[in-house]
């Protein structure tokens, strides 16, 4: 025990001596999840947009009135031919054109059917897409209302509510994708990096050949990592509730515990690495390819894993980060219990026991 | 086993796959000897060195170190030898008296041991104002002589020094020697591998490997009697000539 707690001393001395490693453990957490909370949103707000009214009337008046009073829109000016719609296109500011063909209100009271036209800037499809769904959004409101007051006989109204996330928040979706890629990038890159290192300055020669036994050396390695990543899962969540307003609805405590698994999972994946690794270079390469790429692509959190091609789902199987985004949301936005998230937990222990085993197996290759 | 011999050696041998590197050596080194162990690169000394310090298991023959056997008793020996590799192996992030702390610590000394003999030890270096000081500020002759202090600070038996030389300059390298041999006054026995065949001479026996296979051992001056050879030099350039192996 003695031995073992002169290691972690040791090892604490090295990461709190050196700027860098101290930066990436704990303010880059913090960074992280600032930015991906703040920057990083699918929210459209006010956009600048044009309107060609042909018509003028009490109809497109009341339109127009209403889309530039929603948070989505503000009217950049008006315009009055079909050359100026691209002409503030290619300025840059405008991203949408609305457009009233003439006798708008006429056609509307006495054919029942009026059209207005929209016009993106699809340079940027998302944008484009968001914008043409909020304006229709808000059209199809005044219409509802004008078939109100005229009682046709039969309509359908759909009214929608989004559960757990009424607001539609990029917050929800981004935490607990930060809160795998933060204990990744902790556990499984600098774990690996920083036994590495030992193997390169040839310390961990020197220390094969002391009393203390392999297994023991890996561990020592890995409990500061271990005990980082607790302080980085309190300091993201403490973010999450207070500054970006994502509730934990969930249990506090299962939550916890699902992230120290994950942790787990990767302490044990960056041993794996340090244990094929021969330089500090290789074992950031591993980590950063084999790890984080398929992290951010395959865990569902940038991109839905429902989209993607059959292949594609079948590898995002083996990605960690998958099953510890999908607990993570359904216990800290859906406020689901462990009964709801047994199967992803088992899986991660799983692949902590399948990781950890291959690490000491390799460690013991090196040996004999 | 008669207690006067630290290292017994009998037809010790580690195959890799097809390739032989140490091919069936047997040899012994006594309590309180300085053993030269020589060789090209590639002869197989390091594999050697590997099996006899517990870092590597033999393919077979049979080998006692520090009175335990090499198979079945690995942990008491690895309590009972020092190591100190090419590299020095000390940490450049942390002060003189952290590592000292910290390789005593993975041997786990008490802490009355380790204030008490680290102040020893730093007065006998001339380092105890540096002792609160980054390793990485000193000299690479410190550096060794530190390193050295390190790996016998548990009081081995025997300490393994593979080519603890390298890149010192010659009027530190014989402060170094001193080291040694005040480490052997003092009873622990040494086991060195170096390329400098002057360092040979300071030997009390020598080994030269050749091709995975020892092909002489003996004192300096008996080997350079046999080889009629003037110097060291001579004696390990007239056997290496017939290595038929590739240096790696």
């Amino acid at each position: 025990m003695k031995q073992f707690l002169s290691f972690v001393k040791k090892e604490f001395h090295h990461i709190f001596r050196d700027l860098r490693t101290m930066f990436i453990l704990l303010a880059m957490p913090v960074a992280q999840i600032i930015i991906f909370g703040f920057a990083l949103t699918n929210e459209v707000k006010n956009s600048r947009i044009v309107v060609w009214d042909q018509s003028k009337d009490a109809a497109t008046t009341s339109l127009i009135n209403q889309i530039e009073a929603s948070n989505y829109f503000e009217l950049d000016r008006e315009i009055y031919s079909a050359n100026e719609i691209e002409t503030s296109f290619k300025k840059g500011k405008v991203k949408l054109a609305v457009i009233f063909p003439p006798h708008f209100n006429e056609d509307l009271l006495h054919f029942n059917k009026a059209q207005v036209q929209l016009i993106a800037d699809a340079s940027d499809p998302n944008v484009a897409n968001t914008l043409t769904n909020y304006a229709s959004a808000i059209i199809m409101d005044y219409q509802d209302r004008i078939t109100n007051e005229r009682k046709l006989p039969y309509t359908i109204t759909t009214e929608m509510r989004m559960l757990y996330n009424p607001e539609l928040k990029g917050a929800y979706n981004f935490v607990p994708g930060v809160m795998a890629m933060v204990l990744l990038l902790v556990c499984t890159m600098m774990t690996a990096i920083t036994i590495v290192r030992e193997k390169e300055m040839g310390t961990m020669e020197v220390m094969l050949v002391s009393p203390m036994k392999p297994f023991r050396i890996v561990l020592a390695k890995a409990v500061p990592y271990l005990m980082l990543s607790a302080v980085n899962i309190t300091s993201i969540l403490l973010l999450s509730v207070y500054v970006l307003d994502v509730p934990i609805n969930g249990s506090l405590v299962l939550l916890v515990a699902e992230s120290l698994l994950f942790t787990l999972v990767s302490l044990s994946l960056g041993l794996l690495i340090s244990s094929r690794a021969e330089s500090q270079q290789t074992a950031m390469f591993i980590s950063l390819v084999a790890l984080f790429l398929p992290t951010v692509m395959l865990s569902g959190f940038m991109f839905p894993i429902e989209n993607m091609p059959l292949p594609l789902r079948t590898v995002s199987n083996i990605v960690p980060a998958k099953w510890y985004y999908s607990i993570v949301r359904s216990v800290m936005i859906k406020g689901v219990g462990l009964h709801a998230v047994w199967k992803e937990t088992l899986i991660l222990a799983g692949m902590f026991v399948f990781f950890l085993g291959l690490a000491i197996k390799n460690f013991k290759i090196r040996l004999a | 086993m008669s207690n006067d011999k630290v290292i017994i050696a009998d037809k010790l041998t580690k195959r890799f796959g097809d390739f032989t590197a140490v091919d069936a050596i047997s040899f012994e080194v006594n309590k309180g000897e300085i053993f030269g162990f020589l060789g090209a690169n590639g002869a197989g000394k390091t594999t050697a060195m590997r099996m006899l310090s517990g870092l590597s298991m033999p393919t077979s023959g049979k080998a006692i170190v520090a009175g335990f056997d090499i198979y079945r008793e690995n942990e008491q020996i690895k309590r009972n030898i020092g190591y100190m590799s090419q590299k020095f192996s000390l940490y450049e992030d942390l002060t003189v008296k952290e590592n000292i702390r910290f390789y005593a610590g993975i041997y786990g000394k008490s802490n009355q041991f380790i204030k008490e003999k680290t102040e020893r030890v730093l007065r006998q270096l001339h380092l105890s104002a540096e002792a609160d000081k980054l390793v990485k500020s000193l000299p690479l002759g410190w550096k060794q002589k530190l390193a050295f202090s390190v790996a016998i600070f548990h009081e081995p038996q025997l300490v393994f020094l593979d080519e603890p030389t390298g890149g010192v300059d010659p009027v530190t390298r014989r402060e170094f020697w001193h080291m040694i041999y005040e480490a052997a006054a003092s009873g622990i026995t040494v086991f060195v591998t170096t390329h400098y065949m002057d360092e040979a001479e300071y030997c009390n026996r020598v080994s030269i490997m050749v091709d995975g296979r020892i092909d002489a051992l003996d004192t300096p001056q008996q080997l350079k009697k046999t080889f009629s050879a003037s110097s060291m030099d001579e004696v390990f350039l007239k056997l290496a000539r017939k290595a038929t192996r590739a240096a790696d």
